[in-house]
C-alpha cells in the first residue's frame, strides 16, 4: 500500500496497529474480569452476612487507594516471588515466569472491578424491591429471582457507568507495558529508537487510542439508547 | 501467608521510601497549582457560546482524556527531543528532566479534565441566581466573581477532590521517566534488594493512607465552608470514584 512515509513510520508502522489489537484483547479480557467482579462485589456488599459486606468494602476502599502502576508491579513482581517461595516449600529451586498477558488481564480487572462494584450495587439498589417481591410471590426462588428480574434490569441501570468504565480501563490498559507486555504503549516505546521519530510514534499512539475511545463512545451512546428504549419519556 | 515479608528489610529503607514521598507530594502539589491556574480560564472560555473559542479548548480536553497519561508522558519525555528547535532552545535543559516532563504532563492532563469539571459546574449554576444578579445590574465580571464563582465551585467540590486524589496516584508514572517519587524510590531499594513484594506492600499501603487522608481533608473542608448550607446532595464520596 502506498503509504506516505511518515505514517508507515519507516516500515515500524504496522507493529503500533499490532500493538492496538493487543490493547483492544487485554481491554476486553480485563473488562470481562470486572464486570463479574463487579457484580459479585456489589452483591456481597449488599448481602445481609456482615463478612461478606465487610469483604466487599474492603476489596473497593483498598484497591481505589492504591495506583494501577503499584499493583501491577507488585502482583506481577511480586507475585513471581511468592509463587517461587511457595513452590520452593514443596523442596527443589522452581523458576516462575507469570505470563504478562493474564497479570495485566487480571490487575487491570481487579482494579476496574472495584469501581465496577460501586456501579452495580446503585444498579441493583434502584430496581423496585416489590418487583423482586413480585417474583417470589410467583414462587420464583431467589436465585431466579436474581436471574430474571434484578439482574436484566440492573444491566439497564448500569450500562451508563459501565460506558465510562470501559473508556477508562482501556486507557488503563496502558500500564501493562511496564511488565513487558506488547500492547500500543509498549510497542511505541519499542519503534520509537529505530524510527528516531518518538514524537510522531507517540502522537500516532496517542491518534490510535483516540479512534478506539470514538468507535466506543457511538457504541455507548446506541447501548444507551438501546437499554432506554422501553423507558423512553417526552 | 505472607511467607517471606522481611520486617528489618522495610525498616531499613524507610529513609529511601521518605525522600520519594516528599517527591510525591511536591509533584501532586504543583500539578494541583498548575492544573487549577490553567483550567480556571479555559474552563470559563469553554462556556463561550463562540465556537472559535470553546472549540480549541474542547479539542485539547478532548485529547487528553481520551489518551492515557503514560502515553502523554512519553509524548513529552522523548517525543519533544525529535525536534531539532526544542533541542537547541534555551528550554532543553529543564524538557530534558524527567521531573519537569512529569509536571508538563500531568498539569496539561489534569487541566483537560478540571476544564470540563468547571465548565460543567458553570453551567449548572441556576439561571434564575444569574438573570437576579444581571436584574441588580452587575457587570458580567462581577457576576462571574460574586454568582457563578462561588456557587460553581460548591458544585464541583466532590469532583474536584476526587480529581486530586487521582493526580497524587498517577505521579506514580513519574518513575518510568527516572523520577525518584515514592514508586522510582521503592524501584531502587529493589534493586539492591531483590526484595519486591516487601517495597510494593509498603507503598502501596503509604498510597493509600495519603489516599483517604486527602479525601478526609477535603471532606473536613467541605464540612467547613458549607456549614450553612443543611440539606446538601453534593458531598465528597468515602472512596475515589471513576474519573
Amino acid at each position: 500500500m502506498a503509504w506516505p512515509a511518515f505514517l508507515d513510520l519507516k516500515g515500524y508502522g504496522h507493529l503500533l496497529i499490532d500493538g492496538a489489537l493487543i490493547t483492544l484483547s487485554v481491554g476486553m479480557a480485563a473488562m470481562v474480569v470486572a464486570l463479574t467482579l463487579g457484580i459479585l462485589g456489589a452483591l456481597a456488599r449488599l448481602s445481609k452476612n456482615p463478612v461478606l459486606r465487610g469483604v466487599g468494602s474492603t476489596y473497593a476502599t483498598v484497591i481505589r487507594g492504591i495506583p494501577e502502576l503499584v499493583l501491577m508491579l507488585l502482583v506481577y513482581y511480586g507475585g513471581t516471588v511468592l509463587l517461587q517461595w511457595l513452590l520452593s516449600l514443596g523442596g527443589g529451586d522452581v523458576r516462575v515466569d507469570i505470563n504478562a498477558f493474564m497479570a495485566g488481564t487480571l490487575v487491570v480487572g481487579f482494579v476496574y472491578g472495584a469501581y465496577a462494584t460501586e456501579i452495580f450495587r446503585g444498579a441493583f439498589l434502584a430496581v423496585p424491591k416489590g418487583q423482586s417481591e413480585a417474583g417470589q410471590a410467583y414462587g420464583m426462588s431467589s436465585a431466579q429471582v436474581f436471574l430474571r428480574i434484578e439482574l436484566p434490569q440492573a444491566w439497564r441501570l448500569a450500562i451508563p457507568g459501565l460506558g465510562n468504565l470501559w473508556l477508562t480501563l482501556l486507557k488503563a490498559t496502558s500500564i501493562t507495558s511496564v511488565i513487558g507486555l506488547t500492547e500500543l504503549a509498549r510497542q511505541a516505546d519499542l519503534i520509537k529508537a529505530p524510527t528516531k521519530m518518538p514524537f510522531t510514534v507517540f502522537f500516532m499512539a496517542c491518534l490510535l487510542y483516540l479512534a478506539m475511545t470514538a468507535v466506543s463512545d457511538v457504541l455507548r451512546i446506541r447501548a444507551e439508547r438501546w437499554a432506554s428504549s422501553g423507558f423512553r419519556r417526552s | 501467608m505472607l511467607g517471606p515479608l522481611d520486617l528489618h528489610l522495610i525498616w531499613n529503607s524507610l529513609p529511601d521510601l521518605f525522600s520519594g514521598l516528599v517527591v510525591t507530594l511536591q509533584l501532586t502539589v504543583m500539578t494541583v497549582v498548575g492544573g487549577i491556574l490553567l483550567s480556571v480560564p479555559l474552563g470559563v472560555l469553554r462556556t463561550s457560546p463562540n465556537r472559535v473559542i470553546s472549540g480549541p479548548i474542547w479539542a485539547y480536553t478532548y485529547f487528553f482524556r481520551g489518551t492515557p497519561m503514560l502515553i502523554q508522558l512519553f509524548l513529552i519525555y522523548y517525543g519533544l527531543a525529535q525536534f531539532k528547535a526544542v533541542r537547541s532552545s534555551g528550554l532543553w535543559f529543564i524538557l530534558r528532566e524527567g521531573y519537569w516532563c512529569c509536571l508538563g504532563a500531568f498539569t496539561l492532563n489534569t487541566a483537560a479534565y478540571t476544564i470540563e469539571i468547571i465548565a460543567g459546574a458553570l453551567r449548572n449554576v441556576p439561571l434564575g441566581d444569574i438573570e437576579a444578579a444581571r436584574a441588580m445590574g452587575m457587570s458580567p465580571f462581577t457576576i462571574l466573581r460574586r454568582i457563578k464563582f462561588p456557587i460553581a465551585t460548591r458544585i464541583l467540590f466532590p469532583a474536584y477532590t476526587n480529581e486530586v486524589v487521582f493526580i497524587l496516584q498517577s505521579t506514580s508514572l513519574a518513575s518510568l521517566v527516572t523520577v525518584m517519587d515514592l514508586t522510582g524510590a521503592a524501584r531502587v531499594v529493589i534493586a539492591r534488594t531483590f526484595a519486591p513484594y516487601e517495597m510494593f506492600i509498603t507503598i502501596g499501603i503509604i498510597y493509600l493512607i495519603l489516599t483517604y487522608l486527602t479525601l478526609w481533608g477535603f471532606r473536613r473542608i467541605e464540612g467547613h465552608l458549607y456549614r450553612h448550607l443543611r440539606s446538601r446532595k453534593e458531598v465528597v464520596s468515602e472512596v475515589p470514584v471513576l474519573r
